[in-house]
């Protein structure tokens, strides 16, 4: 066993016995604070996909995060207001089951990564960085200036949203659900990484012109990162949106994207469990930089100042040594 | 909509123009001569609008207050490149925008310690309060014409410089062959150190001249840092006239399609679906402008086509 695996083991046990430790304790705090960093991970783990995978920077993924907050947010707001969502051509309702939430907010963040990536990939560089920003600016001044879901206030949602079987409203319930969904997207982003698809857009990242060279188009092997990428962050957004009841246009503003970003650089980029490691620590120095002063910000700008020049490899980097090289 | 009110309109539009391009400069000049993304660009533009509020409140002097704030800029501009951005110039743009985003993060929390979490004011000076008469009989904030004539006449000292100076020259040489130039003997890294102060200081005077018609608080630099890159990608990033022509269309788009669109959806549309259309559209309508001219020209107006 590499130190990488026993550390993305330790990683896994640590996230799932805390809240069961908390659950014993009757901490119900806890266990939502946790349940927060594994939903902002799985927000991670698809922004690496792009990020990391494909050395795409996208200053953008708020909006697939939003776009996954809202599908939740719009089809609850239907639900529990009786109104249906369209009359015409055909009569929609809204619903409150989870399952086909996730299934309409990852097919929702899909399709616009797949259209925002169709465009932004004809850029690179700074360029790529900018128009990926500019889209998601885009829809967080519509969602603002939109009044029919709220506007600036957002739109609150009073009972969480049900899944068969469980409840939902338990938060060690909802914890192991959102906790099921992270280990499934890394089984899945751990596959992917091996599998041919992975292999060839690794190869693209480092070196376009060898990859076109053997017959493959690097911008095809892009695009399709970038839209599973945003899928997954998309329905990151519905289980955020579903944690706190709550959607708003921050989860569109481009803090929120330059945050995902940060979850996947604190814990390694290119890593499969790095963004897992990155959001729990970000949560961990949230809560206890948090109680210790009002300015905490000061104190996570330094500590990402001093990854980012001194600790290049994140969390994963200084604990496991040497991985893939990022460029 | 009335004529007067439309160049009323196409005056705020440019002042607001004039004002971004202070800001997309300074950012331009740094990514053109040294590769660097500097998101903290806008924490400059705030520490100008501080210390200019801070020494206004002191002495009462509108000018000393604009001094201070070039002057303040200026010196975090250069202690910032010392201590941190020098060390980003062989990064790839990830690490840059991270430590620049982690900077902001440094820059706003500090400055909330310093003074606050209360918005501070910054008054107009009496000799430019009121408006003044032009011609069609429309009257027009002093301060606003008096905004737009410095921005235009820094912007054209500006190109003065980067045409006809030996420091131009070398900013432009320092664009094109970094090498090149240090091995001519050129101090490249005082020349860094130079253009992130000179670029730093025109963003603090940017935020001092807004903060006399908006408040100064923290936070207040991010929106404009957005717009002013909206800016200079339009532009083509490195391109100081690109900047100039961008920022004239970022704010005229702005502030003409807040003014207009809801208007013209009226046209054919019920007056509340009018608004909240031409409103959403509006507010959207710089960054549809900044994609079209992006998939059209992946390297904005004016960028090097290579």
């Amino acid at each position: 066993m590499t130190r990488e695996r026993l550390l993305n083991a330790a990683l896994m046990a640590a996230l799932l016995l805390f809240p069961l430790y908390a659950w014993a304790s009757d901490e119900p705090f806890l266990i939502t604070l946790t349940t927060r960093a594994v939903i902002l991970a799985i927000a991670g783990v698809g922004l690496n996909i792009a990020l990391g995978f494909g050395g795409l920077v996208s200053f953008g993924h708020a909006l697939f995060f939003g776009l996954g907050g809202y599908a939740m947010g719009i089809l609850a707001y239907h639900a529990q207001t009786y109104t249906t969502l369209t009359d015409w051509p055909l009569t929609l309702q809204g619903t409150k089951s989870m399952p086909v939430i996730w299934i309409i907010a990852t097919l929702t963040s899909a399709l616009a990564a797949l259209a925002v990536g169709a465009l932004s990939l004809r850029t690179t560089g700074v360029y790529f960085i900018m128009i990926t920003l500019a889209f998601s600016q885009m829809f967080y001044y519509f969602a603002i200036s939109w009044p029919t879901y709220g506007g600036e206030d957002g739109l609150s949602i009073y009972v969480r949203n049900g899944f068969p079987g469980l409840n939902t409203m338990d938060p060690i319930q909802f914890f192991a659900l959102c906790y099921g969904l992270l280990a499934l997207i890394l089984f899945f982003t751990a596959r992917l990484a091996r599998s041919n698809f992975g292999l060839m857009l690794g190869a693209a990242r480092q070196n376009e012109a060898r990859v076109a060279a053997i017959g493959q188009r690097p911008y095809r092997l892009y695009l399709i990162a970038f839209t599973l990428s945003g899928a997954i962050t998309g329905l990151a957004g519905a289980l955020f949106a579903d944690l706190n009841r709550f959607v708003s246009p921050v989860m569109f503003s481009w803090q929120t994207s330059g945050e995902i970003m940060v979850f996947v650089i604190l814990g390694g980029v290119g890593r499969v469990f790095g963004p897992v490691a990155g959001a729990a620590l970000f949560i961990l120095l949230e809560h206890s930089l948090g109680g210790l002063s009002e300015y905490w910000h000061i104190y996570l700008g330094a500590i990402l100042l001093g990854t980012v020049l001194f600790a290049r490899g994140g969390l994963f980097g200084l604990l496991a040594g040497r991985g893939q090289p990022h460029d | 909509m009335s004529a007067v009110l439309l160049i009323e309109q196409a005056l705020n539009g440019l002042q607001f123009g004039v004002m971004l391009f202070l800001m997309a400069a300074g950012l331009t000049l740094i990514f053109g001569v040294m590769g660097l993304i500097n998101l903290a660009h806008g924490s400059l533009y705030m520490i100008g609008a501080f210390a200019a509020a801070w020494v206004a409140g002191l002495t009462g002097s509108f000018l000393l207050a604009l001094a201070a704030s070039l002057a303040a800029a200026a010196v975090a501009g250069v202690l910032i490149e010392l201590l941190v951005i020098r060390r980003l110039y062989d990064r790839d743009h990830l690490d840059q925008v991270l430590a620049t985003f982690a900077l902001i993060l440094i820059l706003s929390e500090g400055t909330r310690w310093v003074f606050g979490s209360f918005p501070l004011y910054l008054d107009t000076p009496d000799w430019l309060s009121g408006t003044l008469r032009l011609p069609f009989g429309i009257d027009y904030s002093r301060y606003r014409l008096a905004m737009i004539g410095a921005g235009l006449v820094i912007a054209a000292a500006l190109f003065a410089m980067i045409s006809k100076t030996r420091l131009g020259i070398r900013i432009r040489a320092g664009e094109n062959d970094r090498e090149m130039i240090a091995a001519l003997g050129v101090n490249i890294s005082a020349l860094y150190t130079l253009v992130f102060a000179l670029g730093a200081a025109l963003a603090g005077l940017a935020g001092a001249l807004i903060g006399a018609i908006q408040s100064v608080q923290v936070g207040m630099g991010e929106p404009v840092l957005i717009l002013a890159f909206v800016v200079i990608v339009i532009g083509g990033i490195g391109s100081i006239k690109g900047a100039f022509v961008g920022a004239l269309l970022v704010g005229l788009t702005d502030t003409l399609g807040r003014a207009l669109l809801p208007t013209f959806f009226a046209t054919f549309m019920e007056p509340a679906a009018a608004n909240s259309v031409g409103a959403s559209l509006a507010s959207m309508a710089i960054y549809i402008l900044m994609a079209g001219v992006l998939i059209f020209r992946p390297r904005g107006l004016f960028g090097a086509t290579a």
